[in-house]
């Protein structure tokens, strides 16, 4: 379509394309396992971390600091910081640790591909998780929870019926961003293994990239682009319903 | 319960653990070349600033510092006042279809943004956009914008309806409602949409790596060209990520509430 080579309108074929090629199965399958994994790993240790620095500890605002940074972090910069000071397979902090630990060095991001993309990405929401959640446990009114106390509520009965509830609401809204955002995740694949080795870590927002302005394919491109709207739709009309709910 | 002290170790020690590769990228920003890929690390070296020097002279990075800054306040200020008549007047003008408005303008920020990264790169060609700080300016405006209308109208929904009559009643034009009334009550909700729309921007990489190339390139795709094989030198890599982060991460430090508020469009304050 840009350097004008085979010109007109072609049906469908651009569609045949994208969805006959190998690559589109395995970018719908890691961008799903990217999602779902993530989900649950930003939520079991933003909860944990969330109650952690909700206890009464030493320390706690600059601590709390320690534990929000990496989500200010630019993606690029975060790709680059894991993929050669703390992946490096020869001068890599990770082999450090190893080699202290007795073990071999590891090329993570060849021999665990996905694992590492998933690793970079929760180091930079688990603090997303954690700042909200914690943000919902200390917005839980301390009077309620004396007042049922005295009623002769037990640590149980708080914890279902006044912690409970006021931390789902935050865990809704986490899942909801959350999810515009994993559906999303570019930079890190770009820069860190560029979707391999193979495809082993294509996603489709790089698949479409990847068609579009690597092999300049536009109109296969395109339509990649429009069954990624139309999936992310899916998603979206789900979690809109949810939220309508929530907000 | 577990005592009080034990409790701090240990979360003390999984923030030190979370903030490690921050810390040793900054570490390693001081350290020469040949320092920085000694396996095993050194931990005592001869503190050098040279990386800093040397990234400024090779790679200009004030310039790219610039176009950031330029891009971040100028689509946070587009938006904002985009956003304020827009959240007005969902919030306060009787309209049976709003609710589904809403919906319709978060619904855009499901879609991933490559999926109309070829229409918007053909149309930023034929309209000389491509590579221009008005542009990204643009760009980036659009897509933070239904942020900023949610932010802004879950805000603006808790001002008393009854504030608003009784200025109307005492003859208070439509801007004067807005500018001296509806403004200073959401003073909160505004700051922290501001702060959240200059991080997001700050932080944006896709169009920037898409759209930009040397002219209007802000630091998100100065730090992208050390992916090349010049990454391989770590404290200048280092050096120049510290230098791209330090501004946002301060500024995230102060602001943690209004981030907060930010992130959640406003639905936990």
């Amino acid at each position: 379509m840009l350097d004008g080579s085979p010109t007109g309108y072609t049906g469908w074929m651009n569609y045949e394309f994208f969805i006959f090629d190998e690559a589109f199965y395995d970018a719908i399958l890691n961008t799903f396992l990217i999602v779902l994994s993530l989900l649950l790993i930003t939520v079991f240790f933003g909860f944990l971390f969330a109650s952690l620095l909700n206890s009464d500890i030493f320390l706690s605002n600059f601590v709390k600091l320690l534990y929000i940074s990496p989500f200010l972090i630019i993606p690029s910069v975060s790709a680059l910081l894991w993929k050669n000071l703390m992946m490096d397979p020869i001068n890599g902090f990770g082999t450090f640790l190893l080699n202290i630990l007795n073990f071999e060095g590891i090329d993570f991001l060849n021999e665990y591909p996905l694992g590492s993309i998933i690793t970079m990405l929760s180091w930079t929401w688990v603090p997303f998780s954690t700042l909200l959640i914690l943000t919902s446990l200390k917005s839980i009114d301390k009077t309620m929870i004396e007042s049922a106390k005295i009623d002769g509520a037990n640590h149980f009965q708080i914890s279902l019926f006044i912690i409970l509830p006021n931390i789902l609401r935050s865990i809704n809204i986490i899942i909801l961003i959350e999810t515009i955002f994993f559906l999303a995740v570019f930079a890190e694949i770009s820069i860190a293994t560029n979707g391999g080795p193979g495809t082993e870590t294509t996603n489709l927002p790089f698949l479409i990239f990847q068609k579009g302005l690597q092999n300049f394919d536009v109109g296969e491109s395109s339509a990649g682009g429009l069954i990624a709207v139309v999936l992310a739709n899916f998603v979206a009309i789900f979690l809109i319903k949810n939220m309508s709910k929530n907000i | 319960m577990i005592p009080k002290l034990f409790r701090s170790v240990i979360t003390l020690a999984i923030g030190i653990l979370l903030f490690f590769p921050i810390l040793w990228m900054f570490i390693t920003s001081f350290k020469t070349e040949i320092e920085a890929i000694k396996f095993p690390p050194s931990f005592i070296f001869d503190l050098t600033f040279s990386n800093y020097f040397e990234i400024q002279e090779r790679s200009n990075y004030f310039k790219y510092a610039f176009n950031s800054i330029i891009i971040s306040l100028g689509s946070t200020l587009l938006g904002i006042s985009l956003s304020i008549p827009v959240s007005w007047s969902l919030a306060f003008i009787k309209n049976k279809y709003k609710e589904f408005i809403l919906l319709w303008i978060l619904s855009t920020k499901m879609m991933p943004a490559v999926g109309v990264l070829v229409p918007m790169y053909i149309i930023f060609r034929d309209i000389k956009l491509l590579d221009t700080l008005t542009g990204m300016v643009i760009i980036l405006t659009l897509t933070n914008l239904p942020i900023l209308v949610w932010l802004l109208y879950n805000y603006f929904a808790e001002i008393p309806h009854e504030i608003i009559e009784s200025s109307q009643i005492d003859g208070a034009t439509i801007f004067q409602e807005i500018t001296k009334i509806i403004l200073p009550l959401s003073l909160p909700g505004i700051s922290s949409a501001f702060l959240l729309s200059v991080i997001l921007c700050w932080n944006e990489a896709f169009w920037s790596l898409m759209l930009t190339s040397t002219n209007s390139a802000p630091l998100s795709v100065f730090i992208a060209s050390f992916s090349s094989p010049e990454g391989l030198f770590w404290a200048k890599l280092s050096a120049a990520s510290v230098m791209a982060v330090l501004p946002i991460m301060i500024l995230g430090w102060f602001s943690q509430k209004q981030l907060v508020a930010g992130l959640t469009f406003g639905a936990i304050k």
